[in-house]
């Protein structure tokens, strides 16, 4: 078994836009794949979601705050699976809730 | 007479386990097994005398009375005293003339979870921890540990005296640890008694009263470090929650033959009183930010104590089993998931879950293969029932599985 990082990216999302119940419902829905996946005993590391918010260092020491707005779809965290080769790895990213929403799964090998 | 002996057996249960702690606090870890010697002589004599004589007003006492003098006729006549003893010592030399084992209640309690700390520390990890718990801490007797574990005395004896050889030369001391370690080395304890409980709970022997024993053990050794305060912790409420919600049920689950499936469980037979005793310890457990998975065990042992099915309830313990397996996978936990997936969200995608899960040396697999193929395809889920008996352990889970099969 290799391990795998999926890398989450999508739009972001405003929260103003959705109502409690939808939002209840998204946050189920990513459960439920995750919990599919941990249920085969194939996640290896879990629940990094990252903070909407956050700073860009670039080159001369320019601070922004966050290249967030520049791009279409951020990157909202990231889950370390194992598999045997990067198919399964991408077997697994399906069905993730994510690409409901105009974003998608990036599935990288981890060397070592 | 029966009920006396029943009486004797529980006492020397419950004072062996404080004994033994009183005496190796006093003269270190190296010596347990002289003290359990000692305390078995104890028994011995009290036996003799209170069948002659009648059982003393405090037998509790005259205990005490004897193990000082066995064990300080047995450490003077040795020498051990003078010569090993007292160097290791730290406090003044007076001490010899004191060296009088403090049989108070304060003094056993503090003795025991500092035994408790010791006997669960990780150096010792493994199957004998467990069994060591069960004789040092629970003093229970080397014949039932056997039974418990399915196995005979004179490997248990082997595996107990390879894990006492172990506190020796890994040197563990007899003390709490310090105030930093405390949290952590709780995980420690808190991982052994939860074992007990399940090796109670879920246990392959038949003797329901040794397993209930086990049962009501662990959870006396949980209510000992919800009594002391930097062991009270959310986590040790949380486990203290689960124990007593699986408790509840004890009456429910058990006939004369064999176990009673959750679902045909009279819940008329459930102990309110430990219901509620729960619930007590669950909010306890909800204080700070630490999620453990005693939390999630609790609260889906707790959703389990309502029999009413609804959405909500499906929701939240799948929900928590999606939680507690990312925490920590185990094939069982991924099979109560895919079966709350299956009363959540539907059959269709509790099949299409099941069918990666490939735990095919499970009869409780193909038990749910079966369950989530009926009415789908009725032939496939016969052919997984067929591999569920194949692959069934005993007599009256192969007889429900047929029954099962008998129905299509």
């Amino acid at each position: 078994m290799k391990e795998f990082v999926l890398l989450f990216r999508a739009p972001g999302l405003n929260k103003n836009d959705v109502s409690p119940e939808e939002l209840k419902a998204m946050e189920k829905r990513w459960m439920d794949w995750a919990g599919g996946i941990a249920a085969q005993g194939k996640l290896a590391s879990s629940g990094q979601r990252l903070s909407q918010e956050g700073k860009v260092l670039k080159a001369g020491g320019v601070i922004t705050d966050g290249p967030f707005v520049e791009i279409r779809e951020r990157l909202g965290g990231f889950f370390v699976v194992r598999a045997n080769d990067i198919d399964e790895a991408t077997t697994l990213a399906h069905g993730c809730p994510v690409l409901e929403y105009g974003g998608s799964v990036e599935i990288r090998p981890i060397y070592g | 007479m029966k009920n006396e002996e029943e009486d004797l057996k529980y006492l020397f249960q419950q004072e062996f386990a404080k004994m033994v702690a009183v005496i190796s606090r006093m003269y270190g870890l190296q010596y347990i097994e002289t003290a359990e010697d000692i305390v078995s002589e104890t028994f011995l004599l009290a036996t003799e005398t209170w069948k002659e004589k009648g059982v003393p007003p405090n037998p509790t006492a005259w205990l005490y009375v004897v193990a000082k003098q066995k064990t300080l006729q047995y450490f003077r006549r040795n020498k051990i005293f003078e010569e090993k003893v007292i160097p290791q010592l730290t406090s003044t030399p007076e001490k010899e003339e004191e060296a009088d084992l403090d049989f108070s209640q304060q003094h056993i309690k503090d003795s025991q979870l500092q035994m408790m700390f010791a006997v669960c520390n990780p150096a010792i990890a493994g199957e004998a921890q467990i069994g060591l718990a069960l004789r040092i801490l629970c003093g229970f007797g080397i014949e039932e540990i056997a039974e418990a574990f399915l196995s005979n005395k004179e490997t248990i004896n082997k595996r107990l005296f390879r894990a006492k050889e172990k506190l020796r030369s890994e040197n563990i001391k007899m003390e709490m640890p310090a105030e930093n370690e405390i949290a952590h080395r709780l995980d420690n304890v808190l991982h052994i008694i939860y074992l007990l409980f399940n090796e109670g709970y879920y246990s392959q022997t038949q003797n329901q009263i040794l397993r209930k024993e086990l049962c009501i053990e662990a959870m006396r050794l949980a209510i000992m470090l919800t009594e002391y305060d930097k062991t009270n912790l959310p986590k040790t409420n949380a486990l203290m929650a689960l124990m007593c919600f699986h408790a509840s049920r004890f009456a429910a689950r058990e006939n004369k033959e064999a176990l009673v499936l959750y679902e045909e469980q009279d819940e008329n037979l459930w102990d309110k009183n430990l219901i509620e005793q729960g619930m007590h310890f669950l909010s306890l457990s909800a204080q700070g930010n630490e999620m453990s998975s005693y939390h999630l065990e609790a609260r889906i042992a707790y959703w389990h104590c309502i029999k009413e099915d609804t959405k909500e309830k499906w929701n939240e313990i799948l929900s928590l089993y999606n939680q507690l397996l990312m925490i920590n996978y185990s094939p069982s936990v991924a099979l109560n998931r895919t079966y709350a997936l299956y009363k959540a969200n539907g059959q269709e995608e509790a099949l299409r879950e099941a069918e990666k899960l490939k735990l095919e040396s499970s009869h409780f697999y193909f038990l749910l293969l079966g369950e989530l193929y009926k009415n789908i395809d009725n032939k496939k889920a016969k052919l997984n029932l067929k591999k569920a008996f194949a692959l069934a352990k005993t007599q009256t889970e192969k007889q429900s599985i047929q029954n099962r099969i008998d129905d299509f």
